[in-house]
């Protein structure tokens, strides 16, 4: 197979992807809040619940485009294509199993950190563009937390990196299956549990949705979107939460692999076994946002500048110390 | 010419118009935007060059974290939404152009002196590679960099909070 069509056939099933998954955590989440929450609507309603989703995307689909008048048009325009680029580029380097990966590159990880940092110039751009002071606060909230959590996602899996020896995504799931046990157990406890709040925070969920806030600023920095710019907003935050809890599981869960199971079926179960520990951690997501209030502003860059950097530095620490001494 | 050649023409195309609007731009988020744009476009010529690291660095340092302070510093001052017409500068054209021609004659004379008709093939470097050699060949100008940047750091922290001491005298 010659690589061009190697790569439009990777491009194709990664594009098909992405929005079958943003679609089954909307399922999940509009299911899983209706029933802590006890609304008949997304349980009962046609087709017990499940049309709604659908029906969601087909109205966002035929809505019109609205652009006020004063927005600076063509940075209004593209600013949610910086976040959906940012987010689908980040499968590349989910491995399903040690084969079924867009590609396997030296530096996954890395390219983790760098690709996801450029969403936040299309959240900035919007905020700044729509001309509106709600959404000009959404896009200064939403810089000052993406700037702030960025330093514990990095140092969190730093730990990780230093204990596999490597930065490759397959490489780490290997060495974690070598070693017999994942790496949330054996020793990067607290490094998952710094990625999961940071990662919560970068998807700017709740309890971190003081950009978004809609009590105070109707809906942060997208305010002013529309239609099926709205829509790009919407499937790129479930598509980022599917990203972000697959890369999780993936650094600390084991990935692909399960014990018991025989490794050389590892194509046909490595995908559903990836699938459900991502669905699992973004269950217990879910779960955090339907039950727990915001976080004020200062309440949340102080987590962030005197709780979790200082931990997940220390937590490099004693990763290093470990690594020389064993 | 190979596909890969024709490529790299477009790339060094575009790396070109995207640099002039950088400047030319008399909007300062567009200007922004279009640096975007130049420092894209050189990170994935440094993906052609098998510099994977350089590229990732790239966007990561620059894109991810220049940038977004860049556009956060247009956000909290009161700069304008639409074009400024104050961005532009007439005076000294004569000294720009003597600059920017000397610059790129010194850098035109460098690049032919040590390159010139000599065919480098790389097969790139291991990242790996380059962490020992930054760690053990290179350890001390590393060291010295990071007291540049503790230095910045703080310098930055001091001219930021100038004002601390006389805060506090007028609170008590």
């Amino acid at each position: 197979m010659s690589f061009s069509t190697e790569l439009l056939i990777k491009v194709l099933v990664v594009l098909a992807t992405a929005p079958v998954m943003a679609l089954g955590l909307t399922l999940l989440e509009v299911k899983g809040s209706a029933w802590m929450q006890r609304r008949p609507g997304p349980l009962h309603v046609g087709l017990r619940g499940f049309i709604f989703p659908l029906a969601t995307a087909a109205k966002y689909l035929q809505k019109e485009t609205i652009i006020p008048n004063d927005v600076d048009e063509p940075v209004f325009k593209w600013a949610p294509a910086w976040v959906i680029a940012a987010v689908v580029g980040l499968f590349t380097i989910i491995p399903l199993s040690p084969t079924l990966i867009v590609r396997d590159l030296e530096l996954g990880v890395f390219f983790l950190l760098a690709i996801s940092s450029i969403s936040t110039i299309g959240v900035l751009t919007a905020g700044w563009s729509s001309a509106n002071k709600f959404s000009l606060m959404g896009g200064l909230r939403a810089a000052g937390q993406l700037i702030a959590y960025e330093l514990p996602l990095i140092l969190s899996v730093v730990g990780v990196v230093i204990q596999a020896e490597t930065m490759s995504t397959v490489g780490i799931v290997e060495k974690q299956i070598e070693f017999g046990f994942p790496f949330v157990i054996a020793g990067q406890g607290i490094a998952f549990i710094i990625f999961m709040i940071a990662a919560t925070a970068e998807m700017m969920r709740t309890p971190f949705d003081m950009p978004i806030g809609e009590s105070e600023l109707t809906m942060g920095f997208f305010t002013e979107y529309s239609g099926i710019r709205f829509l790009i907003f919407y499937i790129s935050e479930y598509i980022n939460l599917f990203v972000m809890c697959a890369i999780a599981s993936t650094l600390f869960l084991g990935g692909y692999h399960v014990p018991l199971l025989p490794t050389e079926w590892v194509n046909f179960y490595g995908p559903l076994v990836l699938i459900g520990k991502t669905f699992l951690l973004a269950f217990i997501l879910i779960a955090i946002r339907w039950s727990f209030p915001r976080f004020r502003e200062d309440q949340l860059q102080t987590l962030a500048w005197k709780v979790l950097i200082p931990l997940s530095l220390l937590n490099i620490m004693a990763t290093a110390i470990m690594k020389v001494v064993f | 010419m190979e596909a890969i050649d024709i490529f790299s023409y477009f790339l060094l195309l575009l790396l070109l118009l995207s640099g002039v609007k950088v400047v030319t731009t008399s909007n300062v988020i567009h200007a922004a935007i279009f640096l975007v744009f130049t420092l894209a476009t050189t990170a994935v010529l440094f993906i052609l060059l098998s510099a994977e690291f350089v590229a990732l660095v790239l966007i990561l340092v620059y894109i991810g974290a220049v940038i977004v302070l860049f556009l956060f510093g247009v956000m909290i001052t009161r700069a304008p939404l639409g074009p400024n017409a104050e961005l532009d500068n007439d005076q000294n054209k004569l000294m720009a152009a003597v600059i920017s021609l000397s610059i790129f004659g010194i850098f035109t004379y460098i690049l032919l002196q040590t390159f010139d008709s000599t065919v480098v093939i790389s097969e790139g470097t291991s990242t790996k590679l380059l962490g020992e050699i930054l760690l053990s060949r290179f350890v001390f100008p590393f060291e010295l960099v990071s007291f540049v940047l503790l230095g910045a750091l703080i310098g930055g922290i001091t001219l930021a909070r100038k004002d601390n001491a006389l805060m506090d005298e007028d609170q008590i």
